[in-house]
């Protein structure tokens, strides 16, 4: 236990840190909503902080007047894919959460789905396949062979992307052609994953240097049946149980799943891991985030909560361990 | 910490009118949100290009009128609305041929508070509204918080089409059902940036008298033609059977909100009231300061200048649409106002297209909003009002780019299953 005095050094210590927030993807809303949490509830643990956006003023920002230590809270493309963490490294600027080449591996869904089944997880059985595919062997063939190889009813999401923007469920054959456009808006390449039925649980891991820890894990209960943008952002539409009503048995496989996909993909510090448990009680992997949504509907806040942590603490922790990993 | 795990994050979510439940967060409002920033070329909002006003002279005028009459300027006003003002709002609107009493003139806070009183003391839920298809994004959002049923009446090149007026109020009489008023952009269309002309608008009027319907003449955008004097509004030939919604948004700025509806007196004594519980009064200060700005400021050269500005805008979108969209596009060649609606090639949907367009760095209003059923993805509107030409010229080269690589798609997926085996 920290006592004030030494909480009040610690963010003193700390000086001035930033946390990105916003950025260019369909996820800059939630993000400006994440960045905001934060910030504030890093100045409520003491911490002199603030949020800016990644846009063409950061770099001379950085620069010109560089904070301790930079918080990424840019979600989707641009925060998740490693180029905004890549830019920091360039610029010497520690940072919260993972290493460049861990979130490519962790953002791309396809590779982190292989990346954690050789690591003994099951994933959801899929297949990954590039626009050009469909265009030059022919879409009716192709989706054909999907459907009778994974049968229905199915998933379609972005290979790479969050907030389940342009994914989502298929239920017959005829929905798949407006599915696979939807989510080549989105992205050129998509993954189609075998419909993974069971409770949908959200499960956080901590690691502040004694190793990684999972937070309780989170249920996820959508009023309609479906955790589609509307769900996750419109308070009141989605229910959440945490801890999630589990077994203590299921409670542990998950929680170890998390440990697992967050090693198995090299992360660092935070990360938050999707998963389905089946009515048999197997655990399936969805994705992992490495740069988790912090908002008021967010998981990874109510799993902090639900294991009695303060917020503010842990963000201010992290930001401490990232300042000293400089030297 | 509560010992209960189940976390609704909203404890009175089940306690929220039925009139709420369709307001909720949506992919379409996420990339609205990127869309703001200036990376991206935004064809979306109709916001006014304020930056052509007289800025140091508005300035001057709102600082000389708190050190002036600040103890009028910053107090609590009447409901209807400043006398002075109302005056001035008698003098804009004979510019469209209306003649009208200052007493007849209610002032709101933007056109858009107008229409929503409007609603409020005419709709119950259930009624009937009838609208042009498509219709203005805010309007139906309006009619729709009020449980209004909208039934859309079809346009074509010239606005609203008579003979589908007649057939749709016959219809639903048959039908039993009670209409409560045509709610309609005559002039410059948002979106469909169309104009009715001057024998249809008898048309119009004549079947609204012999319906004995009410008409909401939304009219925002009638002094900004690019050729020839404005159209006669259809309120100047029905003073009895049109309420007229006028607005400083567009001539002066947006960010004034001042509005206003001219309506008959019963009608009239009722939006007062209305207007008095929804806001007390619409702000003393913006109200003052459109009125000082229309007694002191050459606000008619001023429209000429906006017009020149967005002449300018629509001919470079017009140029550049011609210059690179893909075949099996059109879209409308407006003669004023902000917007420029553009149908898709076969097959294609606007607001799947959307987040591709985004990635593009371009964006626009998907064809969707305009329609209560949320159809017409066949649609998109873009705006030319905000951008200069140079960047509305790339904007609609992204765009016909996004478009090229939907049709790909479209090609590529269109015809499965149906023309697949089983």
């Amino acid at each position: 236990m920290i006592s004030d005095h030494m909480a009040d050094s610690r963010a003193a210590e700390l000086g001035h840190i930033l946390i990105l927030a916003g950025g260019l993807s369909p996820e800059r809303e939630v993000s400006l909503r994440s960045g905001d949490r934060i910030r504030d509830a890093l100045r409520g643990a003491g911490v002199d902080a603030d949020a800016v956006d990644a846009d063409a003023a950061l770099i001379p920002l950085l620069t010109s007047d560089p904070p301790t230590a930079v918080f990424p809270a840019i979600h989707g493309k641009d925060g998740e894919d490693g180029a905004i963490r890549e830019v920091l490294g360039l610029l010497g600027i520690p940072y919260v959460g993972s290493a460049a080449h861990a979130c490519r591996l962790a953002f791309d869904k396809p590779v982190a789905k292989a990346l954690v089944a050789a690591a003994g997880l099951t994933t959801p059985e899929s297949v990954t396949l590039p626009r050009e595919t469909f265009h030059d062997l022919g879409a009716g063939a192709v989706l054909e062979r999907i459907v009778a190889k994974l049968g229905l009813p199915l998933f379609v999401k972005p290979a790479r992307g969050g907030s389940a923007l342009g994914a989502g469920p298929v239920r017959t054959a005829d929905e798949l052609p407006a599915a696979m456009i939807s989510c080549f808006a989105y992205g050129d390449t998509a993954l189609v994953e075998r419909f993974a039925q069971g409770t949908e649980v959200a499960v956080g891991v901590i690691d502040l240097g004694d190793g990684p820890q999972p937070l309780p894990a989170v249920e996820i209960v959508p009023a309609s049946g479906w955790f589609d943008y509307a769900a996750r952002y419109t308070a009141g539409r989605t229910e959440y149980y945490a801890p999630a009503r589990l077994s203590d048995q299921s409670a542990r496989a998950v929680a170890a799943a998390a440990v697992t996909a967050h090693t198995a993909l090299g992360l660092r510090d935070l990360s938050r891991s999707d998963l389905i448990v089946d009515p048999s009680g197997e655990v399936f992997f969805l994705e992992a985030n490495v740069a988790p949504g912090m908002t008021d509907t967010s998981t990874l806040p109510m799993a902090l909560e639900a294991a009695g942590r303060d917020f503010g603490v842990l963000c201010r922790d992290l930001l401490f361990l990232a300042a000293n990993r400089k030297s | 910490m509560s010992n209960d795990p189940r976390q609704r994050l909203d404890r009175y979510v089940d306690q929220y009118a039925a009139r709420a439940r369709t307001m909720v967060a949506s992919e379409i409002r996420a990339l609205f949100a990127v869309a703001a920033r200036p990376e991206i070329v935004s064809l979306a909002g109709g916001m006014p290009y304020i930056t052509a006003l007289p800025l140091d002279a508005v300035g001057e005028l709102a600082g000389q009128l708190v050190t002036d009459c600040g103890a009028v300027a910053l107090q609590y006003g009447s409901g209807q609305g400043d006398p002075g003002l109302r005056e001035s709002i008698c003098e804009v609107m004979a510019l469209e041929g209306i003649r009208a009493h200052p007493d007849e003139v209610v002032v709101t806070v933007g056109s858009q508070q107008a229409l929503d009183l409007m609603t409020r003391i005419f709709i119950d839920p259930g009624d009937v509204v009838l609208a042009e298809a498509p219709s203005y994004v805010g309007a139906l959002a309006t009619f729709a918080s009020y449980q209004a049923s909208v039934v859309h009446v079809p346009m074509d090149d010239d606005g609203i089409i008579p003979e589908a007026l007649e057939e749709t109020i016959a219809r639903l009489a048959a039908a039993g059902k009670r209409i409560k008023f045509l709610y309609s952009v005559p002039t410059f269309h948002n979106p469909a940036a169309v104009t009715l002309p001057a024998q249809r608008r008898a048309r119009v009027l004549d079947i609204c008298r012999r319906s004995d319907l009410l008409l909401i003449e939304d009219n925002p955008y009638g002094l900004l033609g690019f050729d020839g004097e404005p159209q006669r509004a259809l309120r100047a030939d029905s003073a009895d059977g049109v309420v007229y919604l006028g607005s400083f948004s567009k001539t002066i700025a947006s960010g004034l909100r001042v509005g206003w509806a001219l309506a008959p007196h019963g009608i009239r004594d009722k939006l007062v009231l209305a207007a008095e519980s929804a806001v007390l009064c619409t702000s003393s200060l913006a109200q003052l300061m459109v009125r000082e700005y229309l007694a002191t400021q050459p606000w008619q050269d001023q429209i000429k200048v906006f017009c020149e500005l967005y002449a300018e805008r629509r001919d470079a979108m017009l140029s550049a649409l011609e210059a690179s969209m893909p075949t099996g596009c059109r879209w409308t060649r407006p003669g004023g106002g902000f917007y420029v609606w553009l149908k898709l090639p076969d097959g294609l949907n606007s607001k799947v297209m959307l987040p591709r367009a985004i990635s593009a760095r371009v964006a626009y209003v998907p064809g969707t909003g305009f329609y209560a059923d949320g159809s017409g993805s066949e649609y998109l509107r873009l705006s030319f009002c905000y951008p200069e030409p140079a960047r509305i010229k790339e904007g609609v080269r992204r765009l016909a780019g996004v478009v090229e690589a939907e049709i790909e798609l479209r090609d590529t997926f269109g015809s499965w299953p149906a023309d697949t085996p089983a």
